[in-house]
């Protein structure tokens, strides 16, 4: 069990230790944005898009990743927080700070009761009913189109100017440059909250859950408490989804959508928040290309890639690329 | 009055479907401990073939069948020996999980590669596509070959878990690997056996129910999660139970769709949350 602060310090500078995390965050964040400005200049959606998702992906990194809580149904949280945001947009709540605040507290509400039903049981009982849970919300979003659009999706609001000063542009720059701060923002406060004493004992929990018990902790009020937290950052990327794309659609609540937000987790390593990042980029980027051209080739690519990956790299790219790096680096020194 | 009796029987028909196709994974789940969400892809293969037969090779509908179930096993059996022999009681569920989810987007993106990404219906033979009187309504013939065939893969699987030296092995398989083993029991082959059976029973289930749960590009998908409902609510490895767990879902499902269509799969999944949170066991499972 690599810790993620360990792992990111340990090649560069030694970091003073109260601002390596944001350092770290900021660095990583931006580093991203330049490279994403400077190969995709001309489109900019597409990168809030991935940034928006990469919310996603972060928050089951932390159900599934950290407390291991195994959910095919976190697009719930994602979508239900998106469809609050643009129905408090509609009703005049038009300041973007404030409509992430909006999809922060529905995330976190829904965070909380699909953290009470989900991490309730454990193995086939726990995945039956977080695919239940996601499916029953999708139910509802399509039953409910007074507030949702139904099948149409929920369009026609639009957020005004962010902090009164920068307006939402047709090239997209303001959403790019507000989603980018935003990411550094939660990256920095995730990365401080995984090493708190909390995100350790969830870690415990995940890989044993009868000896957390045995020293004493409540586990499963534990796991709701990492369910909420997950639940705000997905509840963040839904506010950013709706905010900057304008229109909410059934795809944000459905089954495919937790899907792919695992495969994109299980790319980039669960268990290491820098991973979800650099899965959730890759895996969008690529489908990006290749989904566009044919969506079944797409899911071949993706069902074989992931096939091998639990053959081969069980962990995730980013934790078999941190342990070659690792490998290369013991071997300069014994040199 | 009449209402109920229409719901109970379009409820039996579509609970004999569930049935035929999550049986074989259930009884899968019970030996081997896999967590197989591909149980769907395996139906969706059958159904492909079955409709190739019936609608390209010009064949019969008895023969399509047999066809599709021995050709579905052919293809995955390969499966086995690769990828599902390396999950069989790994404790790691997560790992079991991706694996099959995986094998999931891979046998639908290539299915649809090669028949073309269209909805494949299964024309059914003259004395099976009209109505039946039953009294009081009509209702499709196929109904009584479905549920016909439900019962006669609930007794013939009864009959060899329970009173063949097969059943006996598996049983024991099931209670104790590692004793089974010592004892002499080629572990292996019962798994690679019971793969087979629950592809083939997938596949069985595809054709037959390719009326109430069309075959297309994303089936597999699409009721992969009913599937592994099934075998929740009924209990892994319970014939009982999957028949029991089938029922009351085809009836949530059924009733759900007569009373408020609105409302789509609301009621089910709805079901499945309280039957979930009540017998986290299933339905006639074992207590662990």
């Amino acid at each position: 069990m690599t810790a993620i602060g360990t792992t990111t310090a340990a090649g560069a500078p030694r970091l003073p230790g109260w601002v390596r995390y944001e350092v770290t965050a900021f660095a990583v964040v931006t580093a991203l944005g330049l490279i994403g400005y400077l190969v995709f200049p001309f489109d900019l959606a597409l990168l809030t898009r991935i940034i928006a998702v990469t919310f996603l992906v972060l928050s089951l990194d932390l159900v599934t990743g950290y407390a291991g809580v195994v959910t095919l149904g976190q697009a719930a949280i994602f979508g239900v927080a998106a469809y609050a945001v643009g129905n408090a947009c509609l009703a005049g709540i038009t300041d973007p700070v404030m409509l992430l605040g909006v999809g922060i507290i529905a995330g976190a509400l829904m965070g909380l009761v699909s953290g009470v039903l989900i991490s309730r049981f454990s193995a086939l009982p726990q995945l039956v009913i977080s695919i239940a849970f996601g499916q029953l919300v999708a139910a509802l979003a399509n039953k409910l189109a007074q507030f949702t659009g139904g099948s149409d999706g929920l369009a026609g609001f639009a957020p005004s100017a962010v902090l009164g000063v920068f307006e939402f542009d047709i090239f997209g720059r303001t959403s790019f440059g507000f989603s980018l701060v935003v990411l550094a923002v939660v990256l920095a406060l995730l990365l401080r909250f995984v090493q708190s004493p909390f995100g350790l004992m969830c870690r415990g929990i995940r890989d044993d859950a009868l000896r957390a018990r045995m020293i004493g902790t409540a586990v499963y009020p534990r796991l709701i408490v990492m369910y909420g937290v997950s639940g705000a950052v997905a509840g963040v990327g839904g506010a950013l989804s709706a905010i900057n794309v304008g229109v909410v659609s059934l795809h944000s609540v459905s089954f495919e959508m937790s899907a792919e937000a695992l495969v994109m987790l299980v790319v980039g390593g669960a268990g290491h928040l820098l991973g979800a990042v650099f899965g959730s980029i890759l895996f969008q980027i690529f489908g990006h290309f290749v989904g566009s051209t044919n969506p079944f080739h797409w899911m071949t690519i993706v069902g074989g890639t992931l096939i091998l990956i639990t053959l081969f790299a069980p962990k995730g790219l980013y934790s078999a690329f941190a342990s070659a790096m690792a490998k290369f680096r013991k071997s300069r020194v014994s040199q | 009055m009449i209402t109920i009796l229409s719901i109970a029987i379009d409820a039996l028909a579509f609970g004999m479907v569930l049935f035929i196709i999550s049986i074989g994974l259930s009884v899968m789940m019970g030996l081997a401990r896999v967590v197989n969400l591909a149980h769907g892809a395996f139906a969706m293969i059958g159904g492909y073939i079955a409709s190739y037969m019936l609608r390209e090779a010009g064949a019969g509908f008895a023969l399509s069948t047999l066809v599709a179930v021995l050709g579905t096993i052919a293809i995955l059996m390969p499966l086995e020996f690769l990828l599902y022999r390396r999950l069989y009681r790994n404790a790691d569920a997560f790992r079991q999980i991706l694996m099959t989810i995986g094998l999931t987007f891979f046998i639908i993106g290539i299915t649809n590669t090669v028949f073309g990404p269209t909805s494949k219906p299964i024309p059914l033979p003259e004395a099976l596509s009209g109505p039946l009187d039953i009294g009081f309504r009509m209702v499709p013939a196929h109904y009584v070959l479905v549920i016909a065939c439900g019962a006669i893969t609930a007794l013939g699987l009864w009959f060899l878990l329970d009173k063949t030296q097969f059943g006996t092995r598996i049983r024991a398989t099931v209670d104790n690997a590692a004793m089974a083993e010592s004892l002499g029991i080629r572990t292996e082959i019962l798994y690679a056996a019971t793969f087979a059976l629950a592809v083939g029973l997938a596949a069985f289930g595809g054709v037959l129910g390719a009326q109430l749960l069309p075959i297309e590009p994303y089936y597999a998908l699409r009721y992969m999660v009913i599937f592994l409902v099934v075998v929740s609510v009924g209990g892994a490895g319970s014939i009982l139970g999957a028949l029991a767990a089938s029922l009351v879902l085809g009836l949530a499902s059924t009733a759900g769709k007569y009373m408020a269509p609105e409302f789509g799969d609301f009621f089910f999944y709805l079901t499945v949350i309280l039957v979930v949170f009540i017998f986290p066991h299933g339905l006639l499972g074992a207590r662990k």
